[in-house]
């Protein structure tokens, strides 16, 4: 049993300086078998098998992680969430996942500092403002707040933001989501952890998977650096290297992985309440709580495993953020990476179910996955359990690419991806 | 970020060039007979290699023209550089 993390347990461990605190998650071996082994200790993967021994009963599950618990992308990405999607099936994936975002510090005891500080989307052009007008009006059909702002209330919104006419791409308008903000995202990583940990899910970190085994179109189980596991299901939530676990299984995934960079500056007083993002220059900026600019460059366009990312593609986002913010102009950089994202041809992610019998995949989140990650993790659990997609992830099985009925969210999302 | 050996420049800069994704992957010589299956792998299936891949490059802001490269994808270095309609080297 856990203690529970509260103002309470905050004083009393004070006393011990902070000396003795429980574990947060244990480190066990691997067992023979388990009923449920999902690959990737990511967030989306740790929340899945949050959810499935939370709300589908399963008892035996296993996370395997190659490297350690919040080091990927979970620990990567720009904390970006949002939910204003253009279509109704992306509309239905990311707004559940905001609710459950809602709730979720609570629901997991742990403080993942989500913080609903709203994220605006800005128009440059006049294509982009007929654009994020009709998505206004399609988010606000789907029940999501969305809200359609003129410069004025741009510049009202986010003081800081250049509205002058005579910069090379005006701001002519934006969108608004208040509900929409950040979360720290290691946290989240870290809280799904410890809540699957108390669950009984075991956490197997330094643990990469070598190979998927599999007796006709079943799955046996997989081998890895810590021997071979047996199982039956196998839920597969590895971002970037999704691929690369496909081909073990013999499988081919309509995805390309590229790197995506973001960058962080030095530390300053709070200057921007919130998240603005501009899709027709591509520069996507906001606030850490240590005070950090958290900034958010584009993806290569080539397929690349290296975690590093082209100079011209950090030097094209800065251009657009100086522009923007002029007032950023002799501010230092502190830090720059890269992380893989696998790419869908339509921008939209697969929870789905698979050829093969007891191989499920979750994928193709591209350069968005870190905002879905409580729903996704719900909806691929219920997947998992029920050997079927919930009514949400339907959608996005794996033979929309067979069938021709894509989620085609290339630049109708808000931002391009 | 890495150099290019453009087969008709020579070596560029990585940013001068498009990547043209995976090659060798052939046009279906009678589309009216292919099936969805079928569709959906020319269209979207690909490798994804992680290491060794033979894929296609074009140097836009160069001489334009289209060339195959073999790359290793895990850290970028570039083994071979062969043009259009020529014999990949075996690896």
């Amino acid at each position: 049993m856990k203690n529970k993390y509260s103002i309470f347990s905050l004083i009393k461990n004070a006393f011990s300086y902070h000396e003795n605190w429980q574990k947060a998650w244990k480190d066990p071996l691997p067992k023979k078998e388990y009923d449920v082994i999902i690959i990737g200790g990511g967030g989306h993967g740790l929340a899945t098998a949050y959810y499935l021994a939370k709300k589908h009963n399963t008892k035996n599950i296993a996370v395997v992680e190659k490297g350690w618990i919040g080091g990927g992308n979970t620990g990567r990405n720009t904390t970006i969430i949002r939910s204003n999607y253009l279509w109704d099936a992306s509309a239905g994936l990311y707004d559940h996942a905001l609710k459950l975002w809602e709730g979720l510090s609570q629901e997991i005891n742990y403080n993942v500092m989500f913080s609903q500080r709203g994220v605006m989307n800005l128009a440059h052009n006049l294509q982009d403002v007929r654009d994020l007008k009709r998505r206004t009006h399609a988010n606000r059909l789907n029940g999501i707040d969305a809200v359609y702002l003129s410069t004025k209330e741009v510049k009202k919104f986010c003081p800081i933001i250049n509205t002058s006419p005579d910069i090379r791409y005006p701001v002519l308008g934006g969108t608004l989501q208040r509900r929409a903000g950040t979360a720290r995202h290691d946290a989240v990583a870290w809280g799904y952890a410890r809540a699957a940990d108390e669950m009984g899910v075991d956490i197997i970190q330094n643990c990469e998977v070598k190979n998927i085994k599999r007796k006709g179109d079943v799955v046996e189980g997989i081998e890895t650096t810590k021997g071979f596991i047996k199982t039956n299901k196998i839920g597969v939530a590895a971002a970037g290297h999704s691929s690369v676990l496909a081909n073990m299984a013999g499988l081919k995934l309509p995805l390309e992985s590229k790197p995506l960079q973001a960058l962080v500056s030095e530390p300053i007083k709070p200057i921007i309440d919130t998240v603005v993002m501009s899709n027709a220059v591509h520069a996507y900026v906001s606030q850490s709580d240590k005070g950090e600019l958290v900034i958010g460059a584009g993806t290569d366009d080539y397929v690349s495993y290296s975690q590093k990312g082209s100079h011209d593609i950090v030097e094209g986002t800065l251009n657009a953020i100086l522009e923007l913010y002029p007032i950023f102009s002799r501010m230092k950089m502190l830090r720059q990476w890269g992380g893989i994202v696998d790419i869908c041809p339509d921008a939209s992610p697969i929870i789905s179910k698979t050829s093969i019998k007891g191989l499920y995949f979750n994928c193709g989140w591209g350069t968005g996955g870190f905002k879905a990650t409580p729903g996704s993790g719900d909806l691929f659990a219920h997947t998992i359990a029920n050997d079927e997609p919930h009514k949400l992830n339907a959608a996005f099985n794996i033979n929309r690419f067979v069938s021709g009925d894509l989620v085609d969210e290339h630049g109708a999302a808000a931002v391009a991806h | 970020m890495f150099i290019i050996k453009c087969p008709f420049c020579g070596e560029r800069e990585q940013s001068e060039f498009k990547a043209g994704g995976e090659a060798h992957i052939i046009r279906p010589k009678q589309p009216t007979e292919l099936s969805d299956d079928q569709w959906a792998e020319y269209l979207f299936m690909r490798k994804n290699i992680k290491g060794i891949q033979f894929e296609r490059w074009n140097h836009v802001h160069g001489c334009r023209k289209w060339f195959n490269v073999v790359r290793d994808t895990s850290n970028d270095e570039i083994k071979a550089v062969y043009k259009m309609g020529e014999k990949p080297p075996v690896q």
